[in-house]
């Protein structure tokens, strides 16, 4: 393969305890949307981190255009025609969409020349963005587009991206595909990383797929189903969840009118919020983030008090009690952002598996901790879940995304809640760890606990729930059997109309404050 | 290159390490400007560790002043540290320590001439809750106002000191002082007499308090869901609303205790070692206990060790700028590098130095 743009020759690297890369050969040809796919933990990240110049190899070459690629920082990187997108933005919501470039960029120009630039490459890559927004005002996708225009501005014969669909609507994934496409027909090579096998198979060209560090097969995900390369991931059969049939008939959950103010300056209001969810259910709330997502996870946890008489428990009016009193009562949540949020960066899991058991009078008596039923505890959640983790003194931030995303998931599940409330339970989670999270819901919910699972991905949502609804701009329509429900016209309820009005795909999602 | 890199955890032999090698800094440094003030570096720093605790001319005197010195910046760092842990900053430990004396002397001194052993403990707690009302102030603000406490709780410092300046010359004045400013001798009145309990070693009441207040912070800290929030409200705020810890009630409890603890420091000087209430009666101890505070780490027991390290520069310097003549400020120096040294080399725990050897292939 003398003619690929980028070749991998034995890379390997280590960390403490784990071989994150084991002697990683392929290469990726130019004009070539090539899928790098893998469990969590199964070495993507660290083997983008070293073409991208954030990690150096301990073994290993690499060969960019037949000359020596060992980048020692990401601005060698650029300068050798590697750009990256990542799945976590860096953009500063208070600064605008040229501002966040120029940060971005190691040389950037002028203001005057930059913005014109911006405007031209969004124009000519099917990119609508308008450099003077404000970045606080934009959707999960135009979010993207700045960082897909910011690394396109420096012309990279190599994009690599990681995980870039989980925050879209599909029309917004469209888009995004008509754009790789023509950086693929202009001859960028595309490292695409991805847990969405569909996509894979509709737009690479080939895969290659670690496991455990090592690469242990290649090939041309057009030819292959989705289960088989599920299978080459795990390295066994996978089952799809399975949903037990039930009656649905008293009611756990009910939320009466709710509306509440935005939490902060780029929050949206919640606007006359309504909902029934029964024992035994599962709703899905579809919606792009930032549409009142985490204000409605908020109110139902409690961190945001209710107006009273808006949330009945069982007939109780719960409204006004705070999240520990909500725990106790039998609701649990399980926020978006697993850092800083579900879990505290450096405590270890058995401290933050504290978080939402301190209510318990097995951990917690009058005010005293133990320590011990607490480590068992967590380490139950470890086990249970197959969080891969030296132990439970490990310290949240030392865990990849996915690993920690089942510890959180699994501390609030092991509880056995009368309602489970959870948004985008599966963020970032390969194929194998989110059908283990969705099985566990739906296990959840066949034992008689109501369940309300809120998220971007609608095969997700198609695949646990019973009911449907979309949340946008803090407004939530009525729910309906997902039965009765194709995948299309939900993406339409999410495009802010609820009179179901169809949706112009080729125009930004709608501006928040718009009245629906 | 040289670059930093975050550590995937933080370093426990670091943590440890750090305050040490801080030390070490401090004495180099030191060392060096004592030789340029025209010292030797070795006299100097010789005069302020070794002589003050093994010097037979001077230990006498010096060794007892060490639990005397330490027990204020123990108890004070004892409460600022667990505020600084949940990110709730209170600068203004000096002002509570002033109107703590201030509160418990005045309620002993209004039964003046009273013969009663419950005077004693009257005025310890009236002078923890003048130091908690005084910290009430800055709490109230920051929860209604949402004023930053670290502004409202420097200033109220120096509230408290003209405060102190017009009690020591007006209500509080020894009416049999011959109109000299300052209150009647506490120490030498049996009823409100702050005893040293075991003879030359310093040991008064306020140590004893100090050493209660680093134990049950510590149990606090490892052992108590409200030390989990505390920790947790620092590291990660939006997880402690997630975990369900009321961000003011938080802040009413750090300031609170820190406030009560540094009355308490304040009433047990005012009635022992100090004696009285003056005009200068502070000497700073509110603020060096912030040094104190993170020169342990924020940790209880490393506050121990770092109020008897503070103590012993404050006693060594003093002795150095009597027998070599170094001045005053030199010493204040002094203790400040400690604390610069101490930040400097702090980043080491959460990140390690990491050499780049250029582009090669």
């Amino acid at each position: 393969m003398t003619d690929d743009l980028l070749t991998l020759d034995g890379l390997t690297k280590a960390y403490p305890g784990v071989v994150a890369n084991r002697d990683v050969s392929f290469g990726i040809a130019p004009g070539e949307v090539h899928a790098l796919l893998g469990e969590n933990g199964a070495g993507k990240s660290t083997l983008v981190k070293m073409i991208f110049g954030l990690v150096t190899p301990d073994k290993g070459r690499m060969t960019l255009s037949g000359k020596p690629h060992a980048p020692n920082s990401p601005e060698a990187a650029r300068a050798a025609g590697v750009g990256m997108v990542f799945q976590h933005f860096s953009l500063f919501d208070a600064l605008d969409v040229a501002e966040n470039v120029s940060l971005g960029m190691s040389d950037p120009p002028p203001r005057a020349t930059l913005a014109p630039r911006i405007a031209e490459v969004s124009r000519a890559y099917g990119l609508p963005l308008e450099p003077n927004r404000t970045v606080g005002d934009l959707s999960a996708g135009e979010r993207q587009r700045v960082e897909i225009v910011r690394a396109l501005l420096g012309k990279p014969r190599l994009l690599i991206m990681d995980e870039p669909t989980s925050v879209l609507t599909p029309q917004e994934v469209e888009l995004l595909f008509g754009t790789l496409r023509q950086l693929r027909s202009e001859g960028v090579a595309i490292l695409y990383i991805s847990h969405k096998l569909e996509e894979i198979r509709a737009l690479c060209d080939r895969a290659t797929i670690l496991r455990d560090g090592e690469v242990v097969a290649t090939c041309r995900p057009s030819q292959e189903t989705a289960g088989r390369l599920a299978e080459l991931m795990v390295g066994r059969k996978l089952d799809a969840p399975a949903r037990a049939g039930r009656a649905l008939d008293s009611l756990a959950l009910m939320v009466r009118d709710l509306s509440l103010p935005p939490a902060h300056a780029f929050g949206t209001p919640l606007t006359n919020v309504s909902l029934r969810l029964h024992e035994g259910e599962v709703l899905g709330i579809g919606g792009v983030a930032g549409n009142g997502q985490d204000e409605l996870l908020a109110a139902l946890s409690g961190e945001i008090l209710a107006p009273e008489a808006t949330l009945f428990l069982g007939g109780r009016d719960i409204s006004r009690l705070g999240p520990d009193a909500r725990r106790r009562a039998g609701v649990l949540t399980g926020p978006e952002e697993r850092l800083g949020h579900a879990a505290a960066p450096d405590m270890s899991l058995t401290e933050n598996a504290l978080l939402s058991v301190s209510y318990d009078p097995a951990m917690v008596k009058r005010g005293l901790i133990d320590w011990s039923a607490t480590r068992a505890f967590a380490e139950s959640v470890i086990a249970r879940f197959d969080v891969r983790t030296p132990g439970p003194d490990t310290a949240a931030r030392a865990l990849s995304g996915g690993n920690l995303q089942k510890y959180v998931m699994g501390r609030e599940i092991v509880q056995n809640p009368m309602v489970l409330v959870v948004n985008q339970p599966t963020w970032g989670v390969d194929a194998a760890a989110a059908a283990v999270i969705r099985q566990a819901l739906l296990d959840l919910a066949a034992q008689g606990a109501g369940v309300i699972v809120i998220s971007q991905d609608l095969d997700e949502l198609m695949e646990v729930s019973d009911r449907f609804a979309g949340l946008t701009n803090g407004r939530l329509s009525s729910f309906r059997s997902t039965s009765d429900l194709s995948v299309e016209e939900i993406g339409l309820m999410l495009g802010g109309a609820h009179d179901m009005a169809p949706a112009d795909p080729g125009l930004p999602s709608r501006k928040k404050g718009a009245t629906a | 290159m040289t670059l930093l890199e975050k550590r995937p955890q933080p370093s426990r032999a670091w943590a440890w390490a750090t305050p040490l090698l801080a030390v070490a800094l401090t004495l180099v440094a030191g060392g060096l400007m004592f030789a340029a003030l025209g010292t030797d570096p070795i006299a100097a720093i010789r005069t302020i560790f070794y002589d003050p605790l093994f010097n037979p001319l001077f230990a006498g005197y010096s060794r007892p002043q060490l639990l005397v010195k330490a027990a204020p910046l123990i108890l004070i760092a004892t409460g600022l540290a667990l505020g600084f842990r949940a990110g709730i900053w209170n600068i203004g430990a000096e002002g509570q320590y002033i109107i703590g004396a201030l509160c418990g002397a005045g309620a002993g001194l209004a039964l003046y001439p009273l013969d009663l052993r419950l005077i004693f403990p009257l005025m310890v707690v009236a002078g923890a809750a003048g130091g908690w009302a005084w910290a009430m102030i800055p709490a109230i603000l920051r929860t209604r106002f949402n004023t930053n406490e670290i502004l409202t709780s420097l200033l109220l410092v120096y509230v408290a000191e003209n405060l102190l300046a017009s009690m020591a010359v007006g209500a509080l004045r020894n009416p049999d002082g011959g109109g000299f400013p300052g209150s009647r001798n506490l120490s030498q009145w049996g009823s409100s007499r702050n005893v040293e309990l075991i003879p030359d070693t310093g040991l008064h009441w306020g140590v004893v308090a100090a050493m209660i207040a680093v134990i049950l912070a510590y149990v606090l800290l490892q052992r108590h869901l409200m030390g989990h929030h505390i920790r947790l409200a620092g590291q990660a705020p939006r997880a402690a609303r997630f975990a369900g810890v009321n961000p003011s009630r938080l802040i009413v409890f750090c300031l609170g205790l820190s406030g009560a603890l540094a009355g308490l420091a304040g009433i047990f000087e005012a009635t022992g070692p100090a004696g009285q209430i003056t005009i200068n009666f502070n000497v700073g101890y509110g603020f060096t206990a912030i040094i104190v505070a993170f020169l342990g780490r924020l940790h209880p027991v490393g506050i121990v060790l770092a109020g008897l390290l503070m103590a012993l520069t404050y006693i060594g310097g003093e002795l150095a700028s009597f027998t070599l003549g170094i001045p005053a400020a030199a010493i204040q120096a002094f203790q400040g590098m400690l604390l610069f040294f101490l930040l400097a080399v702090d980043v080491l725990t959460n990140y390690r130095i990491r050499t780049w050897k250029g582009a090669s292939a």
